[in-house]
């Protein structure tokens, strides 16, 4: 049943998730290892569960991203 | 979450250099006079360029358009250029300058957009949209007898095993849909307070369904 899959994953927690003022700390030098094509997540697992849970955070991370890549076209 | 459990420490150590580019802004805008200006002006430029785009990225999703999308936008670069120069020493060359002066406006951005949400919210804070929940979690309509025993199971779950902010804060995020930001507003908390305790309240609703069956 997809809704509960969602439900479930939406709900599942990871113990590495560093929290928002930890990652936001950081989302400057983690964008940066992104476009720089740098292993990031494995740098900073943490940050990479929080963003994979965390929709403010992660958005904030697409639109630092994507200053950074408008900034070398 | 790790902050509770630290096991790594992911914050970067200080760089002991900065490169040419990030110390050439950080001496300029340190300093005074006309090349002081100039370079606030460049930066200025460059934020609200920053600033503008993702208001565009973000803004229909959030029906913020037009005039109202644009001042928005002047307003996260004129704040972030104001917090980058209050905090000019706190940067640590762990990247280049502008990067880290970019995260600036794009923080306030969300800041903004979060603030915005208040202007014309939805639902009342207090309201209890269940009737939504099945369309946000994708629960397919021929298997409406599972996931009605699942919902009630998850309410229960919401009454029994939440404390009260835990409760307030998930029933207002997942089944009112009221933005993380837009919530830590309201409450008067900030975007950490109210994700750590969503993480609480979904570690224990997964267990508590989990136990349960």
């Amino acid at each position: 049943m997809n809704g509960y899959s969602e439900l479930d994953r939406f709900l599942r927690t990871d113990p590495r998730d560093v929290g928002c003022a930890q990652a936001t700390e950081i989302l400057h030098v983690y964008a940066e290892l992104v476009a720089a094509g740098e292993p990031a997540g494995q740098r900073h697992p943490g940050i990479a569960a929080h963003l994979q849970a965390c929709g403010p955070c992660d958005e904030d991370f697409d639109g630092l991203l994507a200053a950074l890549r408008e900034e070398t076209r | 979450m790790a902050t509770v459990n630290p096991v790594v420490d992911e914050t970067p150590c200080v760089a002991n250099s900065v490169d040419p580019e990030s110390a050439e802004w950080l001496g300029v805008l340190a300093g005074t006079g006309p090349q002081r200006e100039a370079a606030l002006t460049r930066l200025h430029e460059m934020l609200l360029r920053i600033a503008q785009r993702e208001c565009r990225r973000r803004g229909p999703r959030l029906q913020i358009t037009g005039p109202e999308l644009e001042d928005l936008a002047y307003q996260a670069a004129a704040d972030a250029l104001v917090a980058i120069t209050r905090k000019l020493g706190q940067f640590r060359g762990e990247s280049r300058f502008t990067t880290w002066a970019y995260k600036f406006v794009i923080l306030e951005v969300s800041g903004k957009i979060g603030r915005h949400f208040w202007q014309n919210p939805p639902v009342p804070l207090d309201a209890e949209d269940w009737d939504k929940l099945p369309d946000r979690f994708g629960f397919d309509p021929a298997h409406q007898a599972e996931w009605q025993d699942l919902l009630a199971a998850l309410r229960r779950a919401i009454d029994t095993e939440l404390s009260p902010r835990q409760r307030q804060v998930f029933l207002a995020i997942v089944v009112n849909a009221v933005p993380l930001d837009a919530l830590a507003i309201e409450l008067s908390s900030n975007r950490n307070a109210i994700y750590k305790t969503m993480f609480d309240a979904r570690r224990r609703l997964r267990a508590a369904l989990a136990a349960n069956g």
